[in-house]
């Protein structure tokens, strides 16, 4: 069953167009990702998607209310964490909260079992206003009052941007722990690492989405054979390898090169060989699956090379 | 030569140090990354090396210059970018760079010559016209780089500059990075990153105001017994993220 349906739907900007046709049907209970870089429209989607903009064209439900006519009956049932930090920097954290179970009509009380976890973290810090919370802190918060009435859908827009791994790690733990509660989650992320958290996602640049599945099943999609690389000067690799012939992409993963090349028939060797004849000392040369970010970059170029 | 001294540096605001006896040295053309879980003084400690923020106690050089006594002198000498200060988005591409060769006191001349070399470097002589606010992220954080190192300072400090990028530009961005320390400016950088941070040449770790770890990718993940610098900064930085 779907939680929520996306069908079709467009939005521009006087002349920039923010989504082309956009379809996306989210399953009851999953975490589902939209990955990608900021511009990619993944805000204007959630605006829409928490009533707060219309769409040109297309049409949307969430628990099969419509985002346009329901959008009463939706605000009730959806949590929504901005983009932006938006509590009141000036109440107090406590009073953020009690303020976000009020309007829903609720007390903290009633559904302090949601958000217990989360809640004895910034506890310590309730009196203190909220402008005054370091950012992980404000994360935490934030979240607490998108879930204080106890929504069934949670909408939260690049929650861990600016966020230190760390962070992001333990937020990404607060997920799971919500998902064990039936809650079907929507999140926009420009790191391509949070992908492989979601049970499924939506790759989107410029508006459109690339591709749509299980981050595993989205990565088989990359379709060509994958090295990663090591010597001791990163830069120096990177430059000879985009001069080799059979090169088809390469691009710097940390310390490592990941090199796509044209032909399945490219070994190993080949590529030891040509690093040697460019003076390349202690190479490593491994055969890798592709990842999301891989993928991402692939399908970027291919939507890049249909465009020109 | 170093192009940044700190010797025991800190920065108390009432009982709270955030900055707590940090010593370190940037070589020149180094390319330094300077890690640490939000909140472990990061920040603080970047502005009292730009000068915006005079130090508790301690010692640090700037481009040869005194964080107490020089603070001035330091503009003049390095550049700055920051994902939320960049550019003027009502103002065209060319005007940005005019505005800032202005500001940083070159001649008319100056700005003529570095504005025609820094269009053709980033290919984009054909938008120079067009509004900022008007270009993808990806374009206008190159153009806040390059605006950055127009005066040609000594360093150049980069507050997590790719944040939000798509991967492809992120890593055009780091080449830019790359190609600005091989003409022997300084790179200072801090990022969420943690791939980013293998394209150092050296890190520091900062946490709870101190600097816990600091020398090349290399040598952290071997002392902390690592695979990748994700692991080591867990390692280090889970204490204050936690608190």
């Amino acid at each position: 069953m779907n939680s929520i349906q996306i069908e079709n739907i467009s939005k521009s900007y006087g002349n920039i167009v923010a989504l082309k046709d956009i379809s996306i049907n989210v399953h009851k209970g999953e975490i589902f990702g939209l990955i990608g870089a900021d511009g990619a429209g993944k805000s204007t989607l959630f605006d829409i998607l928490v009533t707060l903009l219309l769409p040109d064209k297309g049409k949307a439900t969430i628990e099969n209310l419509d985002v346009v006519k329901d959008y009463l009956k939706i605000r009730k049932l959806l949590g929504y964490m901005p983009g932006k930090f938006s509590l009141y920097q000036d109440l107090s954290v406590y009073e953020n909260l009690d303020f976000f179970a009020s309007i829903f009509g609720g007390t903290i009380e009633e559904n302090y079992d949601l958000i217990k976890d989360i809640w004895v973290q910034i506890e310590p810090f309730q009196t203190r206003p909220a402008g005054k919370l370091s950012g992980g802190m404000k994360q935490k918060l934030a979240l607490c009052c998108a879930l204080v009435h106890k929504p069934t859908v949670l909408c939260l827009d690049e929650p861990t941007t600016g966020v230190d791994p760390v962070s992001r790690k333990e937020f990404w733990g607060m997920l799971k722990r919500l998902k064990e509660k039936e809650i079907t989650i929507l999140i926009s992320t420009p790191y391509m690492d949070e992908a492989m958290l979601c049970d499924r996602v939506a790759l989107i640049q410029q508006g459109t989405i690339m591709a749509i599945d299980t981050p595993l099943r989205i990565t088989e999609k990359f379709g060509k054979k994958l090295f990663s690389i090591h010597s001791e000067n990163l830069y120096r690799l990177l430059k000879d390898l985009r001069m080799y012939e059979e090169t088809h992409s390469c691009y710097s993963f940390g310390q490592d090169v990941h090199l796509a090349v044209k032909s399945q028939a490219t070994s190993k060797n080949d590529l030891a060989q040509y690093l040697f004849s460019k003076g390349h000392e202690n190479v490593i040369v491994k055969i890798i699956n592709a990842g999301i970010e891989d993928t991402f970059m692939e399908l970027m170029n291919n939507s890049l090379k249909v465009e020109s | 030569m170093n192009t940044i001294i700190a010797d025991k540096l800190t920065k108390r605001f009432g009982d709270f140090t955030a900055v707590d006896n940090i010593t370190f040295e940037v070589g020149k053309g180094e390319i330094f990354g300077f890690l640490g879980a939000n909140g472990a003084g990061k920040t603080t400690a970047m502005r009292m090396l730009c000068g915006l923020l005079g130090p508790t106690s301690g010692k640090a050089t700037v481009a040869g210059f005194d964080v107490y006594k020089q603070s001035e002198k330091i503009k003049r000498n390095i550049g700055y970018m920051s994902q939320k200060f960049s550019l003027y988005n009502d103002l065209t591409v060319k005007e940005n760079i005019e505005f800032y060769g202005t500001v940083y006191g070159l001649t008319r001349l100056q700005i003529k010559e570095k504005t025609t070399k820094l269009l053709e470097r980033l290919q984009m002589i054909s938008e120079k016209n067009k509004f900022v606010k008007d270009l993808p992220l990806g374009w206008k954080q190159k153009i806040s780089f390059s605006v950055a190192i127009l005066h040609e300072p000594k360093i150049v400090f980069l507050d997590e500059p790719t944040g939000g990028v798509d991967p492809i530009t992120r890593r055009q961005f780091w080449e830019l990075i790359y190609e600005t320390a091989d003409e022997g400016t300084t790179v200072f950088v801090t990022t969420h990153y943690m791939d980013e941070a293998e394209y150092c040449n050296r890190v520091s770790i900062m946490v709870d105001g101190r600097i816990d770890a600091l020398g090349s990718p290399q040598y952290l993940k071997q002392k902390y017994n690592a695979t990748s610098m994700d692991e080591v900064f867990y390692m280090l930085a889970r204490e204050t993220a936690t608190k």
